[in-house]
This record gives structure tokens, C-alpha cells and sequence, in this order.
């Protein structure tokens, strides 16, 4: 049984193919490209060596699920990214989503049926969003941002939890001619402790998993591990998690 | 007088409120909160108060669960202060 | 008697000259790197004005973010409790005061005496602060000082922004503009929109007149009178919202050196 799930997020629209739990194809298009949905399902299916009739089990989630003219059903970042953690870490039991404008924070069985969960999409704290001014701020590409942070050999602390404050803090730090990779360490460490907040709130069962963009970041992975004190697993693909998660409720749909 | 330390942001309200007349300075709050949010310092008045420290209210919400989720743990700063001089908005 | 108030603010340095309970001279610098150095500009400056030196005044005071490191201060106490006491000088009615700088958004209550009763502070957020203005002031590319009067002058409509977070604010600006709404009607729905979080700040310490505004805000006038709105109540704001904390600060010098000399401090 083929399935589709697709993942509107605001800043990247992802989408895979399954047959039953088995990826077969994956797509990832930017969400400001016209008809990005079409274009990220097309990928897929062409990859796969498909036709859009081939699959009739489509759901969508994502910011802009309702937009996604060939979606069959919808369901919410929760439970996908829930069933897409689980899925990719059958010991998945607490799952961060860090995307591009919001951050979530499950907690699931080890169906990867939701039983609590936190959001922040009214704050660009913690998110990608503070990634990338902070990327502007000093001049540093997002895919490098996580590893030079690592290599900090001194503190530094962004005492704001504001996007717009922080970077006034960085461009200070800036001036007073802080090393880059002591800089960046503190913008990490503010990052994780914002999503820390929210692990607390929710509290933490292992394995803690994160998926989403973000998740790439290794250097907040790191002071996430650091703050909480317990191992944070990245799962292979972790942008995907939503869409895999979204797959697989189609093809549950489908059946029932 | 009514202490409100915390912020309020796109996510929500978090206030922690210290009433200082009440208040006398006991200290078994920054014992207890597990957090270590509270401390005890003279107020511009030279009265021995709890606050929550300078450094953290711009993180409160992150730090401190709240006040149900916090109470279902454990002891907290509601449940041994004396005066009942402690609120939370969330 | 001459005390002197120092408030170090993260855009400006305030000093003010007080002899025997009336402001004699005050100055005003932008802050600069160290703290010290510009509470000690802006009390030179406030000398000059007056024509003493730094051993013609009996009691300092610092206030605002850079209190602790003034080094010819005798004592330090907080905006807050400043803000109340200067606003009690030019206001004696005052019982509620909104305080809101670039950084931070104070909302204080106090009784008749200036003293705090209740007071609650936003200094995380940027959509809670004067930055917020600033941001969009940058990107819709007009003057700081036109916000206020231009979002008196709706054309339209006023347009509602819904993002409270200033970053997710400015995407919502963006798509405002390409989808033709004037600028006087979105700059409308940003002062609105701040001063519904104004509001709600001062609800949670209490609303009772008379009712006192100080602070870069205190210039907007689109802010201002969408605030009195809300409250219900007309704001009284002083001809320098901005030396307000450092007036209190040397007000409590004075207090204090009474009370130190066991004379009577006069209200």
C-alpha cells in the first residue's frame, strides 16, 4: 500500500513516498516556490518511477496543510512528527521538533500516539528564525553555524531570550571583537535553553528525539544533551520526520 | 508592595509576584525551588526580601514549569513559604 | 542641602541637580561602552549647568541598568522605585505610571508618597518595548518620530498585525504592504497593538488615576492616545519624561540625608 505524507512548513515543504513503513522517495522544495506541494510530491513520485494516480492515500501537515490541493486528509505537526519519531527510533518517547518558526515538545507511547505536548509558534525564540538572524548577524552559512560553535573555548552568554535583543548583544559582542565560535557557543546555549524550557515543562522520557531542521544543528544538540543532562538522539533525515509520520496516517486512513 | 518579576512574549504570560509586606525574609523558597529561582536581598527600602534573581527573569518561563506542574513534583516555593507571599500567573 | 541622581539607561545617561527639594540643572549623554564613564558625562554636564563641583553635592544616588558601577554614588536603588518617586515631584496625584523605554516597559503603582505598592516590568520581549517601534520604523523606512502623528491619520483602515512577536510581525507588515494596504493604516495597527500589551501589563498592577506616562513612549502619539483609550483615562506626562529617574534617584538622596542628619523629610 503506497502513501504520500507532505510537510507545508513555512520555510521548506518536504514530502515522501512509503510503501506500508518503507521510504521509497523523498523531496524537499522551498515554500515560497509557486505550487511548492505539486512540485515536492511530483519529485517523489518520479523518483520512484510513478504516476500522481499511482497514490490515492495523501495527507498533509504543516503550516500550510489546507493549501495542498491533492492532500485526501490533514492532521497536525503533533502527530505526525510523534509517529514520524517513533518510526525512524522505535525508543522515541519524547520528541523536540525544532523548525524553521515554531518548536514542539511530545510526549508519546511507543505507538507513537501523542499523551502531552508544548508549543511555541508565537515566538521566534528557539527557533530557526533566531538561527538565521544570528547567521546575518555574523556572517557565518547556517550549515556551518552548529560546528564552529564546538570549537569555542570560552563562555559567552546571551543574556537575551529575544531574537530582536540578541542580536543587538552579538552585534555588541561583535565589535568588541569576541571570537566567532565563542559567540556562536552562547547563541547555541540560548537557543537550547529556550527548547530546555519547554522539555521541562512537558518533562522528559528517554530517548529524547529530535527531529526537524534545526536538528541538523549539532551544536544545539549539544547544549540541549549539556542543559538537560540526558542523551538527545537525531534520527537520519530528520526534517522528514512530519512528512514520514504524515505517510504513515494515510496509509493507516486508507485501510480503516 | 507587589513584586511581578518575569515578561510576557508571544507564548505567553510568566509572572512570578512576591508580596513584600508579607514576605519576612526567611529564605526557605531559594532553599526549596529546585530551579534556584528566588534569593533573599535588602529591597530600596533595606528590608530583607525574596526576589527572583536579576538574572533570570528574563528566562523565568523556561526555568520554572509553572505552578501545577511544579506542586505535582514535589515541594516548591508555594508549599513552604510561611506568609503564603508567593503567586504565579502560569 | 545639594543631592544629585545619576540613572545609567541603555540609550542614555541621565544626572540631575537637586538643592533644598527643587531641580537645579540636569544633563543628558548618549551611553556609551562603559557605564561609568557616561554617568560620570552626564553629571559633569549637569554641574557645568549649575556652576558646582562634584564636592558641592552631599548625597548621590544611581539608578537604571548600569547603577551598581557609578563610582562617586553613595547608594543605589531601582528604576522602579525612581520612577515612582519622580513622577510624584511633578505629579502628586499619581497613582499609576506606564514607563517605557527601547529596552524594557515598566508598569508601576504607587500611593501618595511616591512609594511602590505594586509594579511589574517586561524586559524580555521586544514587542513589549519601544524596540518594536524602532524595528519598524527601520523597515517601513520612515522617521522614528512620524509613527505617532501618521498613525493618527488613517486612510482606509486601521490594519490589525496579530503576531505579537516583533520578528513574525515584520513578514506580516511585508505582506500587508504588497497587498496594497496603506502605511498610515498598518503603522495604525502597530501602535494599537502595542498598546494592547501595555494594557495588559497594567492591568495586572492595578488602574487608579491619576494616571502617568514617561519614557521615549511618552513622545509617541499614537501610542499614547490608543493607551488612554484602554484605560479609560487621561495620561499626564511631564515636559522631560526622560530625566524622571533621575530626579527620583536624587529626591531619595535627599530623603536619606535627612534621615541619616534625623531631620524631618518634608512630602
Amino acid at each position: 500500500m503506497l502513501s504520500i505524507g507532505i510537510d507545508a512548513g513555512s520555510l521548506t515543504t518536504k514530502a515522501v513516498l512509503m510503501e506500508e513503513s518503507k521510504v521509497l522517495s523523498r523531496a524537499l522544495v522551498h515554500s515560497s516556490t509557486r505550487n511548492a506541494a505539486v512540485a515536492a510530491i511530483d519529485e517523489c513520485l518520479a523518483k520512484a518511477g510513478l504516476k500522481a494516480g499511482d497514490v490515492l492515500a495523501i495527507v498533509a501537515t504543516g503550516i500550510g496543510r489546507n493549501e495542498v490541493a491533492q492532500a485526501t486528509g490533514h492532521a497536525t505537526e503533533i502527530i505526525c512528527d510523534a509517529r514520524g519519531a517513533v518510526q525512524a527510533l522505535p525508543d522515541a518517547r519524547t520528541v523536540m521538533d525544532l523548525g524553521a518558526e515554531s518548536s514542539r515538545l511530545i510526549r508519546c507511547d511507543s505507538s507513537g500516539r501523542v499523551t502531552d505536548f508544548v508549543l511555541n509558534d508565537k515566538c521566534a525564540a528557539g527557533t530557526g528564525v533566531f538561527m538565521d538572524a544570528m547567521s546575518k548577524a555574523l556572517r557565518v552559512p547556517m550549515p556551518d553555524m552548529g560546528e564552529l560553535s564546538l570549537k569555542s573555548t570560552q563562555d559567552v552568554n546571551i543574556t537575551s531570550m529575544c531574537v530582536v535583543f540578541a542580536e543587538s548583544e552579538v552585534v555588541s559582542q561583535i565589535h568588541r571583537k569576541v571570537a566567532k565560535e565563542d559567540i556562536l557557543s552562547g547563541i547555541h546555549k540560548s537557543i537550547a535553553t529556550r527548547l530546555y524550557g519547554m522539555l521541562n515543562r512537558v518533562g522528559n522520557e528517554k530517548q529524547v528525539v529530535a527531529v526537524g531542521g534545526l536538528a541538523r544543528n549539532i551544536g544545539v544538540i549539544k547544549w540541549i544533551r549539556e542543559l538537560a543532562g540526558t542523551e538527545v538522539l537525531v534520527p537520519e533525515y530528520p526534517e522528514y520526520a512530519g512528512a514520514v509520520g504524515a505517510a504513515l496516517i494515510a496509509a493507516d486512513r486508507n485501510k480503516s | 508592595m507587589k513584586a511581578n518579576y518575569g515578561y510576557q512574549d508571544g507564548s505567553g504570560e510568566y509572572y512570578i509576584a512576591i508580596d513584600t509586606d508579607l514576605c519576612n525574609g526567611c529564605g526557605k523558597c531559594a532553599a526549596t525551588c529546585p530551579k534556584g529561582i528566588f534569593q533573599v536581598t535588602p529591597d530600596d527600602y533595606d528590608k530583607d526580601v525574596a526576589r527572583v534573581r536579576e538574572s533570570l527573569t528574563r528566562s523565568i518561563g523556561m526555568l520554572c514549569p509553572g505552578y501545577e506542574r511544579c506542586r505535582s513534583r514535589g515541594p516548591n516555593c508555594h508549599s513552604v513559604c510561611p506568609t503564603n507571599a508567593i503567586e504565579h500567573s502560569w | 542641602m545639594k543631592t544629585a541622581g545619576v540613572d545609567v539607561g541603555s540609550l542614555a545617561g541621565k544626572a540631575l541637580i537637586l538643592e533644598d527639594g527643587r531641580i537645579l540643572s540636569w544633563g543628558l549623554v548618549p551611553t556609551g561602552p562603559d557605564s561609568a564613564e557616561t554617568a560620570t558625562e552626564a553629571m559633569d554636564a549637569a554641574l557645568k549647568q549649575a556652576g558646582l563641583t562634584l564636592g558641592d553635592i552631599e548625597f548621590i544616588v544611581s539608578t537604571g541598568y548600569g547603577r551598581v558601577v557609578v563610582p562617586f554614588a553613595h547608594k543605589n536603588i531601582t528604576e522602579i522605585s525612581c520612577h515612582a518617586k519622580g513622577s510624584n515631584y511633578f505629579f502628586p496625584g499619581v497613582r499609576t505610571i506606564l514607563d517605557m523605554g527601547g529596552q524594557d516597559c515598566k508598569a508601576i503603582r504607587c500611593d501618595g508618597t511616591g512609594k511602590v505598592v505594586n509594579f511589574a516590568m517586561n524586559d524580555k520581549c521586544a514587542a513589549g518595548a519601544g524596540r518594536s517601534m524602532e524595528v519598524m520604523a527601520d523597515l517601513l523606512q520612515i522617521p522614528l518620530v512620524d509613527i505617532g502623528p501618521r498613525s493618527l491619520n488613517v486612510e482606509k483602515g486601521e490594519v490589525s498585525v496579530s503576531s505579537t512577536c516583533t520578528v513574525f510581525a515584520k513578514s506580516e507588515v511585508l505582506a500587508h504592504l504588497r497587498q496594497g494596504a496603506p502605511t498610515n493604516d498598518i503603522l495604525a495597527g502597530l501602535c494599537a497593538a502595542l498598546a494592547t500589551r501595555v494594557y495588559g501589563l497594567l492591568k495586572r498592577v492595578g488602574i487608579e488615576p491619576e494616571f502617568v506616562i514617561s519614557g521615549g513612549i511618552a513622545k509617541n502619539v499614537g501610542v499614547v492616545a490608543r493607551v488612554e483609550q484602554k484605560v479609560g483615562l487621561k495620561a499626564s506626562i511631564c515636559f522631560e519624561p526622560q530625566i524622571v529617574g533621575a530626579l527620583g534617584a536624587a529626591i531619595f538622596a535627599r530623603e536619606t540625608l535627612l534621615k541619616q542628619q534625623k531631620k524631618p523629610v518634608t512630602a
